[in-house]
């Protein structure tokens, strides 16, 4: 019998899917996106697979990191932003102080 | 509480620099990540288990055309690839993965876990499935074939577990209540409650 010697599951239905609040909003935004017809879900798949594979870093696996490397790297190709744009809100909002509110 | 991370600040300029464009909302990101964590969630999967296990006739559809009944029960979440629904029984137990990035029965299932993405898992229930279902909480005799369905972009996969026993005077819906997420991707088997 298949159940016998079973120990509870340690993974229960419960489990915090993000990481961090920042992992759910980029997963938000890519759905939005593609729901809204910017993109195929098919054609974020295939970026994001791309970001994987070339992937060199050999740190942590960063599964949301790449889901944001996709997903900026697929609107720049569909020139819907700049990433320079990006680069120099985020610089901006690097510098805020910290006890900011948001 | 703000999270100072690179990545947090650069998703959140993102986030900023689409609302200012006019191409998302910040509503439309949260409807988004709602849907997905409750609504779509594992049940509309559950609901799929419950039913075949009450009824003969529907698990045998299931278990052949599983993409024509999900479109039947309209079950919201987008896409909704080739389901293809595989039964765990005493001598053949089934796991789930995608070896080749995160491929997930999205509409049936809801978000991926977090550990689904990991190349342990990835690599681990591919190479040695029996010691990594042990420590996960799956302990099969050795007579119990394992089966490990690699999803694609084509082809996603579920499992069917097996019903616990001493459910039999359960509902349908009471039964749905039972069958958790990791049962559908053929990590955990479902014990008696109570």
């Amino acid at each position: 019998m298949v159940l016998q010697g079973l120990t509870a599951p340690p993974m229960a239905n419960g489990e915090v899917v993000f990481d961090a609040p920042w992992q759910s909003r980029v997963f938000g935004m890519a759905r939005t996106l593609s729901e809204q017809g910017l993109f195929t879900w098919d054609e974020f798949r295939e970026q994001l697979i791309l970001q994987i594979e070339t992937c060199t870093d050999d740190g942590e696996y960063q599964y949301f990191t790449h889901f944001l490397n996709a997903l900026t790297t697929l609107l720049e190709e569909k020139q819907l932003f700049s990433n320079d744009e990006l680069v120099v809100l985020s610089e901006q909002f690097a510098a805020r102080p910290h006890d900011h509110d948001h | 509480m703000s999270d100072d991370s690179p990545q947090a600040i650069r998703a959140e300029a993102l986030e900023s620099i689409l609302i200012e464009k006019g191409l998302l909302t910040a509503e439309a990101v949260d409807d988004v990540i709602t849907r997905y964590s409750e609504r779509v969630g594992p049940m509309n999967g559950a609901r799929l288990v419950a039913r075949a296990w009450v009824d003969s006739r529907f698990k045998k559809r299931l278990l052949t055309d599983a993409t024509a009944i999900v479109e039947s029960f309209g079950f919201e979440g987008g896409q909704v690839e080739k389901l293809v629904v595989v039964e765990n029984t005493d001598k053949v137990h089934n796991a789930v993965v995608c070896t080749l990035c995160s491929c997930y029965p999205w509409a049936v299932l809801g978000l991926p876990p977090k550990w689904y993405k990991d190349p342990a898992y990835r690599s681990r229930i591919v190479m040695e499935p029996r010691l990594l279902l042990a420590e996960m909480g799956v302990v099969l005799e050795s007579d119990v074939e394992i089966q490990v369905w690699d999803s694609s972009a084509e082809i996603r996969y579920m499992v069917l577990p097996m019903q616990p026993p001493g459910t039999r005077h359960l509902n349908e819906e009471q039964l749905a209540e039972l069958v958790t997420r990791d049962s559908m991707i053929g990590v955990e088997i479902l014990r008696q409650p109570g």
